[in-house]
C-alpha cells in the first residue's frame, strides 16, 4: 500500500480534508469515508451510472474518478441536491411521474438528468433518451424516467449544481 | 393527484394513482440498501473463486493471504467444514420423480463445477485490502472435462458434471392431458419447430450484499433478498441454528427480478463468519461476480408440435423441453420451467397436450427464477407456434387466435391438464389493443415503406399468465411437490391515536407495497394512507411470510392485508356500536367515519375508536378485548390468471441488421387496479426486460465453460436510447379467487413481450426470405440471416 495522500474538497457545500489511499475511488471516499451513501455502486465498468455525482458542476461517474483527482474540487451528491429541504424539481418530477421503482439507479439518474438539463434546458424526448444512455435502470423501462425529465424541463428545472 | 392526497378522511383510496410513499427517501439518497450499512468493528469478506469450469482442487495455500496487512482470517472449505450443518437445499421434490441433487456447500471441497465456484474466503478490516489479500491465495487445480451444451450433455459418452449420478440428466417430468397421439393423427395440419430460449441474467442494478452480526447468541443477517423468512428457515438448516436465534432483514432492495429469490452460498458464508469471528462481516458482490454467480434464467431448447384442423381448430400440442440447469440445484432451479406448465397452451382451447421436461446438468452456474420464470418461455413458444400454424394454414394469425380463444362465457375453464383458469376475456383484450393499433393502416404503410427499402414489421402476442403462488395444497408437497407452502400473512395494528402499522410477510424490492397496501388498509379502516405505515422484510417483525416473487404479493399478500384490516374494521364497529348504543350491524363506514345507519350525526372516527380500544371507557363491555390489532393468514383456493394482448412494431436496418422497436402497445388485465400508475410502471419494466431478451441479452459461455459476458460491457441491458415510450391500456376482469378481485402484473410484460418482438422482426424480414430466428435478434444474427437469405 502506498503512502496516504491528502485530499481537500468541498462536498455539498461543506469543506472536507481527508487522508486517503491514492487508489481510493471517489465513490468510496463519499460512501465509506464521508458516510454519503446516497451515491451507489452497480457495476465495475462505468456502464450503469448509479454512482453519478457532479464534479465542478459536471456529471461524472464517481467509480471512475480517484479521490485524489477530486482534490480542490466542488462535489455535489444526491444528498446535496435538495435546497434547504425543498426538493429539486427533478426529484419532485421523479416522484410525481413514478420515475423510480427499486430506487437504486435513481440518485445517479437524477444527477445525470440534472447535468443534461443544465446543458440542454429544453431537450426533446430523443435527446433525453440519448442523454441518459449512460445510466442503466432495470425496473422502469425508462418510460417514466423520460417523462419525469421532460416534466422537470417543462417546469423550468434550471439546474442549481 | 394533490387533491386526493390532501383529503384527510377520504375513502376510495383504492384505484387512485397515488404517489409512492417510498419515494421521498429514495429521491434524496436516503434509501437503506444493504451495502449502505456499516456496523461497529465490521470486517469485509472477499471470495476466492474457481477460474476453472470443472476441476479437482489439488491444493489451497491461504498463508500468503494471512500475511497481508489487516487480514483476520483466510479459510477454505475444509477449514469451515464444521461451520455448516447441512448443504443448501432445493425445494422441489415431486411425488414419484427423482431429481438428482448434488450437495451444495457454501465453500467447495474436492471439485469445482463452474467458473466462480467459491473455494476460499478472506476476511479483513478494509474493503480494498481484502481484495488484495484474496488474490494472494494460491489454489492449484487439476482440470476435468467440461460440458456446456445441454444436448451434448445428454449424449452417451459426454463428460459428467456429477459422476455419482452416472448421467447429466437431472430429471424427467411429464404431464399429459387428453390423447395427444390421436389429436396429432386427426389433424389436417401439423407444425413442428425447435425454439431456443437463451440464458439471461436478472440484471438488478444493486449487486447482492450481505452483512451478518452476532448480538449475544443471536445472529442477524441483513441481505438483499426477496425472501427473508425463507432465508431464515434455510439458514437455520445450513447453520444448525434454531430460528429463534436467527433474524433476517431485507432492507431496501435494489431490484430482484427473481435473482434475489435464492438463498446463496455467500449468505450462509457471511453468517457463519460472523458467528465464527464474533464480529460483523460484510460481503458485497462485484458486478462480474453478479454475472458469474447470481443465478441466471431461461436457457431451454423447446421442441414443439402444434396440430390443427383445416379450419384452424387446434387439436393438440406436444412439447419436449430440454432445460440447462447448470451445475447445482438452487432453491427452485429444477422447478422453474415447470412453473410455466399451467399456461403452456396459452389462452387457447387445446384438448390434448403433452409436456416433457428434461433437466440437464452443465458446467455453468445454476438457472432459477428470473422475472416470469417458466411462463415467458412457455408463452414464447406457443405464441410463435400460433404464428407458424397461421402461416401454414394461410390464415390471419389474429383470426387463428380468435378461433381458439377460450370465450369469456366459458370461465372458470378447465384445461386439458386440469388447471382451472379463473376468469378472462381474451378477445376483449385483443379488441382493445386493436382500438389503439390500426392494422390495415400499418400494412399499407409497411408496403409503401418497403418500396423505399425500409423494413418494418408487426408482431402480436395474446398471453395468459398464471401467478399468485399459493395455492399451497396445489403446489405443496402432495401437489406439484414443492416442499413449502405459499399462503401469506398480515397483521394490522391500529395505534392509540388512530394511525396504523401493517406487517406483511411479502418483501418488496421496487413494487411499492408501502403505497398499495396502505391504500387498501386506508379504505378498510377509514383513515388516510399517509397514516398507514407498512413494515416488511424483517423476520423479527410480524408473522411468517413467503416473500415477493411470481406476481404474488398483491393477490396473496394484499388479500391477507385486506382481511386483517377487515377484522380490525369489524372490531372497530363493535366498539363504536357499544359506545353509540347501537347494534354492530347498524354501524357503517362511510366518508371515513363509523356512523349509525340512518343517524349520520352519530358517528366516530377511527382515532376516537382507537382511543377507546386502548383506554376503555366504562361504557365498553368487558367482553370486548382491549387493543386494536388483528392478524390474517390467506391461502387462496386457486391461482390467478392475468392476461393481455400486446403488439410490437420494429424497423430493421437491412444494411446493418439492427432491429429497433419503434412502437410497443400493451393491453393488460390484472383485475381491478389498486394503483394504476404502479401497474403501468410494472408493465413498462417487464416489457423492457423482454425487449432486452428478444434483441440484446444473452449469457454466453465458451466451449471451455468460461463466461464471456461477465460485465455490463458484454451483457447488453437495454438503455433509454434503445427503447421507445410504451403505449399501455387495461381491461379489468376481476378474479373470483380473492376479495379484491386482483391478479398480478409484475411479470406480465416479460411474459407477453418476447414473442411479439420476435414476431415483429420476422414480419419485417419475411419479404427477404428470412424466417424463424432464435433470440437474441442482435444485429450480427439478423445481418447474417439476411445475407444467407440473399445467397
Amino acid at each position: 500500500m502506498s503512502n496516504p495522500a491528502r485530499v481537500r474538497l468541498t462536498v455539498n457545500g461543506r469543506e472536507r480534508d481527508l487522508e486517503v489511499e491514492p487508489r481510493l475511488l471517489l465513490v468510496h471516499l463519499l460512501r465509506d469515508r464521508l458516510g454519503l451513501t446516497g451515491t451507489l455502486v452497480g457495476c465495475d465498468t462505468s456502464n450503469c451510472g448509479a454512482c453519478t455525482v457532479h464534479l465542478n458542476g459536471e456529471a461524472v461517474k464517481s467509480c471512475t474518478v480517484l479521490g485524489v483527482q477530486a482534490d480542490g474540487a466542488d462535489v455535489t451528491t444526491i444528498e446535496g441536491l435538495a435546497d434547504d429541504g425543498r426538493l429539486h424539481p427533478l426529484q419532485e418530477a421523479f416522484w410525481d411521474n413514478h420515475g423510480l421503482q427499486c430506487g437504486y439507479c435513481t440518485p445517479g439518474m437524477i444527477m445525470a438528468a440534472a447535468d443534461l438539463l443544465r446543458r440542454n434546458p429544453h431537450p426533446s424526448k430523443e435527446e433525453v433518451r440519448h442523454g441518459l444512455e449512460g445510466n442503466l435502470c432495470r425496473c422502469t423501462g425508462y418510460h417514466n424516467i423520460v417523462k419525469a425529465v421532460l416534466d422537470a424541463a417543462e417546469k423550468g428545472a434550471e439546474v442549481t449544481a | 393527484m394533490s387533491t386526493a392526497e390532501t383529503a384527510t378522511t377520504g375513502t376510495a383510496w383504492v384505484g387512485r394513482a397515488m404517489r409512492r410513499k417510498e419515494d421521498p427517501r429514495m429521491i434524496t439518497g436516503r434509501g437503506s440498501y444493504t451495502d449502505n450499512l456499516t456496523l461497529p468493528g465490521m470486517l469485509y469478506a472477499a471470495i476466492v473463486r474457481s477460474p476453472e469450469a470443472h476441476a479437482r482442487i489439488t491444493s489451497i495455500d491461504t498463508a500468503p493471504a494471512l500475511e497481508h496487512p489487516g487480514v483476520v482470517a483466510a479459510l477454505t472449505g475444509e477449514d469451515m467444514a464444521d461451520d455448516f450443518a447441512a448443504p443448501l437445499p432445493t425445494f422441489w421434490s415431486p411425488p414419484g420423480v427423482e431429481i438428482h441433487t448434488p450437495d451444495h456447500w457454501p465453500l467447495k471441497r474436492g471439485e469445482v463445477k463452474h467458473v466462480g465456484d467459491p473455494v476460499a474466503v478472506v476476511v479483513a478490516t478494509d474493503r480494498y485490502a481484502v481484495v488484495d489479500a484474496a488474490e494472494q491465495v494460491v489454489v492449484e487445480y487439476d482440470p476435468l472435462p467440461v460440458v456446456v451444451d445441454p444436448e451434448k450433455a445428454l449424449e452417451d459418452g459426454s463428460p459428467l458434471v456429477w459422476e455419482q449420478f452416472g448421467t447429466n440428466q437431472t430429471h424427467e417430468y411429464v404431464l399429459t392431458g387428453g390423447d395427444v397421439d390421436a389429436a396429432l393423427d386427426e389433424a389436417d395440419v401439423v407444425v413442428e419447430r425447435r425454439l431456443v430460449n437463451q440464458r439471461t441474467a436478472g440484471g438488478a442494478i444493486e449487486p447482492r450484499c450481505s452483512v451478518a452480526e452476532m448480538r449475544g447468541d443471536s445472529l442477524t443477517l441483513y441481505s438483499s433478498t426477496q425472501i427473508p423468512h425463507i432465508a431464515r428457515f434455510v439458514l437455520s438448516l445450513v447453520l444448525g441454528t434454531p430460528e429463534d436465534k436467527l433474524r433476517v432483514v431485507a432492507p431496501d432492495v435494489g431490484g430482484g427480478f427473481g435473482s434475489k429469490l435464492q438463498v446463496y452460498p455467500e449468505e450462509a458464508l457471511v453468517a457463519a463468519l460472523a458467528k465464527r469471528l464474533g464480529r460483523p462481516v460484510k460481503w458485497t458482490e462485484t458486478r462480474s461476480e453478479n454475472m458469474t454467480t447470481s443465478h441466471h434464467g431461461r436457457d431451454q431448447i423447446d421442441y414443439v408440435t402444434l396440430a390443427a384442423k383445416r379450419d384452424g381448430t387446434i387439436t393438440g400440442c406436444r412439447a419436449r423441453l430440454v432445460i440447462d440447469l447448470g451445475a447445482y440445484q438452487g432453491v427452485l432451479t429444477p422447478f422453474i420451467p415447470e412453473l410455466g406448465f399451467p399456461v403452456m397452451g396459452g389462452c387457447y382451447k387445446i384438448p390434448a397436450i403433452e409436456l416433457r421436461f428434461i433437466g440437464v446438468f452443465t458446467n455453468k452456474f445454476a438457472t432459477d427464477a428470473i422475472r416470469g420464470a417458466g411462463r415467458p418461455e412457455g408463452t414464447y413458444w406457443i405464441e410463435l407456434m400460433m404464428d407458424e400454424l397461421a402461416a401454414k394454414l394461410g390464415m390471419d394469425p389474429l383470426e387463428l387466435r380468435r378461433k381458439n380463444f377460450i370465450r369469456k362465457d366459458e370461465f372458470p375453464f378447465e384445461t386439458a391438464l386440469g388447471i382451472v383458469y379463473d376468469s378472462g376475456d381474451y378477445a376483449g383484450a385483443l379488441d382493445r389493443l386493436l382500438e389503439h393499433f390500426d392494422l390495415e393502416a400499418f400494412r399499407r404503410e409497411q408496403a409503401a415503406l418497403r418500396e423505399q427499402g425500409v423494413y418494418r414489421g408487426v408482431g402480436f402476442s395474446t398471453y395468459v399468465e398464471v401467478c399468485g403462488l399459493a395455492p399451497s395444497r396445489a403446489v405443496g408437497p402432495q401437489g406439484v411437490g414443492l416442499q413449502a407452502a405459499f399462503w401469506e400473512s398480515a397483521m394490522v395494528r391500529v395505534h392509540m391515536t388512530g394511525s396504523a402499522t401493517v406487517f406483511t410477510g411479502t418483501s418488496p424490492h421496487g413494487q411499492g407495497h408501502d403505497t398499495t397496501f396502505a391504500q387498501i388498509v386506508a379504505d378498510k379502516l377509514g383513515i388516510d394512507p399517509q397514516n398507514v405505515d407498512v413494515i416488511h422484510g424483517d423476520t423479527d417483525q410480524g408473522p411468517w411470510g413467503w416473500g415477493t416473487y411470481g406476481s404474488r404479493a398483491l393477490a396473496v399478500g394484499g388479500e391477507a392485508v385486506a382481511r386483517a384490516a377487515l377484522k380490525v374494521q369489524d372490531k372497530a364497529k363493535r366498539i363504536c356500536a357499544a359506545l353509540l348504543e347501537a347494534a354492530p350491524e347498524d354501524i357503517e363506514l362511510a366518508d371515513g367515519k363509523y356512523r349509525v345507519r340512518g343517524s349520520p350525526n352519530k358517528a366516530m372516527t377511527m382515532a376516537e375508536i382507537a382511543g377507546a380500544a386502548h383506554i376503555p371507557p366504562q361504557e365498553l363491555p368487558p367482553e370486548i378485548e382491549p387493543g386494536l390489532e388483528e392478524t390474517a393468514f390467506f391461502d387462496p383456493e386457486n391461482f390467478v390468471f392475468p392476461f393481455g394482448a400486446h403488439a410490437c412494431v420494429v424497423e430493421v436496418d437491412v444494411e446493418t441488421g439492427k432491429a429497433r422497436v419503434i412502437r410497443y402497445l400493451a393491453v393488460d388485465d390484472c383485475g381491478p387496479a389498486i394503483n394504476p400508475m404502479l401497474i403501468d410502471g410494472q408493465v413498462h419494466g417487464g416489457v423492457a426486460h423482454a425487449i432486452g431478451q428478444a434483441l440484446y441479452e444473452q449469457v454466453v459461455y465458451d466451449e471451455n465453460g468460461q463466461l464471456v459476458t461477465g460485465t455490463f460491457v458484454d451483457y447488453a441491458l437495454p438503455t433509454a436510447a434503445e427503447l421507445p415510450s410504451f403505449e399501455t391500456d387495461r381491461t379489468e376482469t376481476p378474479s373470483p379467487v380473492n376479495s379484491l378481485g386482483v391478479k398480478g402484473v409484475g411479470e406480465a410484460g416479460t411474459i407477453g413481450a418476447t414473442p411479439a418482438v420476435t414476431a415483429a422482426v420476422q414480419d419485417a424480414l419475411r419479404p427477404l426470405g428470412v424466417e424463424s430466428l432464435d433470440m437474441p435478434l442482435t444485429p450480427m444474427r439478423l445481418w447474417q440471416a439476411i445475407q444467407e437469405a440473399k445467397a
